[in-house]
């Protein structure tokens, strides 16, 4: 699974970070996410579904 | 042409006003007419108090599309904006942001997520931790029954939103006064400036203060961009006022209505009280805020293009208005949407609304909610209402639902 964010259209809701903090976290200047694991081990995989889920603007995408 | 657009002149006999009333059987659900509403179509209308026809969004996927959709504005200055109530007038957009578009708003949200983000909220939880143990400890030492609004629901959310922000407890009285007039239902224009310039003033005052005596926190913060050039006093004073609202009128209807919830379920309150388990005190949370949405007066939006939806025609210049608490009552989204189950995945709820001004505020919410109910249950194994839940009193009267008052005894 391969995640693509768009920080563009990010709004620091931090919900990807509550869904999976081992791959989302939030830049300390304004909170907006960022990628700590772009192809997450299958494992993960449901949360990162979550994470995209929740994602009140869209921003995360997953390709398989 | 495939789709209809309803006529926006004349009403049907039918047609709902907005704001609904609830029915009283069970003051947890949101009003029926809203639910039936929700049956028949994703989409209807409403009649508002000045004669308006906005579109009534019902069903939860409806509702996401139209919150994330490009074409729908939040600006309060576009005409024919939805508006429960009338507005004061020449008050501006008081309520900053979130009556904004991008790419003010996200200028203006951006200069204050960096507080509210998750790492920084989880490192504040010892200290809201002892906020709570020394609220109930003062409540367990005095008389029961105690009003737990007046004991732990309000001045608890209002402490913490107070350190974070850099406000003087000792003006809670001052702050609390005028934004209730602000968000109770059928307060005159006039009184609703009135209060809303008052919180104006008092930021305005703040602000130039905390230049001198700067903290820690977000006040200050926003005071040294007013310094620095970066953003206008007006629109710092609208900031803190909006912060200051929204970080504990909310919280503390959450508290105290959810802890009324879980009274009425004692299995499901029992089953929170006596499980160690992390991951049921998150879900609990999520199920509450979706059980309860206690945002219960809509999203309020207009369409700047025509956008096409459920067989629908929202025409560019018509209002909308999106009932999240229906959308968190919708059976395609939730199974069994009117009973509470803690347990339920109730993470993709609406409670916070979605789209670009989706709750800033939400994980602090989240932390404040998770160590609020858990440690009142704990703490009070025997906790009780002292009243008949029909004598409690609900704020009907409110854009943000809860108890004025509830006496409870253990």
């Amino acid at each position: 699974m391969k995640v693509i964010l768009d920080q563009d259209k990010c709004v620091a809701s931090g919900q990807c970070v509550t869904a999976a903090d081992t791959i989302f976290d939030q830049r300390d200047e304004d909170g907006i996410a960022i990628l700590l694991d772009a192809e997450p081990s299958p494992e993960r995989e449901a949360e990162v579904r979550q994470a995209a889920a929740v994602c009140p603007v869209l921003a995360i995408r997953l390709e398989s | 042409m495939t789709t209809t657009t309803t006529d926006t002149t004349t009403p049907s006999p039918h047609e709902p006003a907005f704001p609904m009333s609830r029915d009283g059987k069970c003051p947890f659900d949101p009003p029926p007419r809203g639910l039936a509403a929700q049956k028949e179509a994703p989409l209807t209308r409403v009649t508002m108090w000045d004669g308006s026809r906005p579109w009534f969004v019902t069903r939860y996927a409806e509702q996401r599309a139209l919150l994330s959709d490009p074409r729908i504005s939040a600006d309060i200055s576009n005409p024919g904006y939805p508006s429960p109530a009338p507005r004061p007038k020449g008050s501006g957009s008081p309520l900053s942001f979130i009556l904004m578009d991008d790419p003010e708003h996200a200028r203006l949200r951006r200069m204050v997520t960096a507080p509210f983000m998750v790492k920084r909220i989880e490192a504040m939880r010892p200290g809201v931790q002892k906020i709570i143990d020394d609220l109930l400890d003062e409540m367990l030492a005095g008389p029961k029954p105690a009003d737990l609004v007046e004991a732990f629901a309000l001045p608890m959310p209002s402490l913490v939103i107070c350190r974070l922000l850099g406000v003087p407890y000792s003006d809670h009285d001052f702050f609390q006064k005028n934004s209730n007039l602000i968000i109770k239902r059928g307060v005159s224009p006039e009184d609703q400036g009135a209060a809303m310039g008052a919180l104006i003033g008092y930021l305005h005052r703040l602000l130039a203060l905390k230049l001198e005596q700067p903290g820690e926190d977000i006040f200050t913060d926003l005071a040294r961009r007013v310094d620095a050039g970066d953003l206008s006093a007006a629109d710092a004073a609208q900031m803190g006022v909006l912060l200051l609202i929204a970080g504990h009128e909310t919280t503390a209807n959450m508290i105290a209505l959810g802890t009324l919830a879980l009274l009425e379920h004692p299995e499901q309150l029992a089953r929170l009280r006596d499980s160690g388990d992390p991951a049921l005190v998150t879900s609990a949370v999520e199920e509450l805020l979706r059980y309860l949405t206690i945002t219960h007066d809509g999203r309020k939006r207009i369409a700047i293009a025509d956008i096409e939806i459920a067989g629908q025609t929202i025409k560019a210049g018509e209002g909308v208005i999106i009932a999240t608490d229906l959308g968190n009552r919708d059976p395609e989204a939730f199974e069994d949407p009117d009973t509470l189950d803690l347990e339920r995945d109730a993470r993709h709820h609406v409670a916070f609304g979605f789209g670009v001004h989706q709750c800033l505020g939400q994980p602090l919410a989240r932390m404040e909610l998770q160590l609020a109910y858990t440690t009142l249950l704990r703490r009070i194994p025997t906790l009780a209402l002292a009243t008949p839940i029909d004598q409690v009193p609900f704020k009907n009267d409110a854009s943000v639902y809860g108890v004025y008052e509830l006496p409870v005894t253990w």
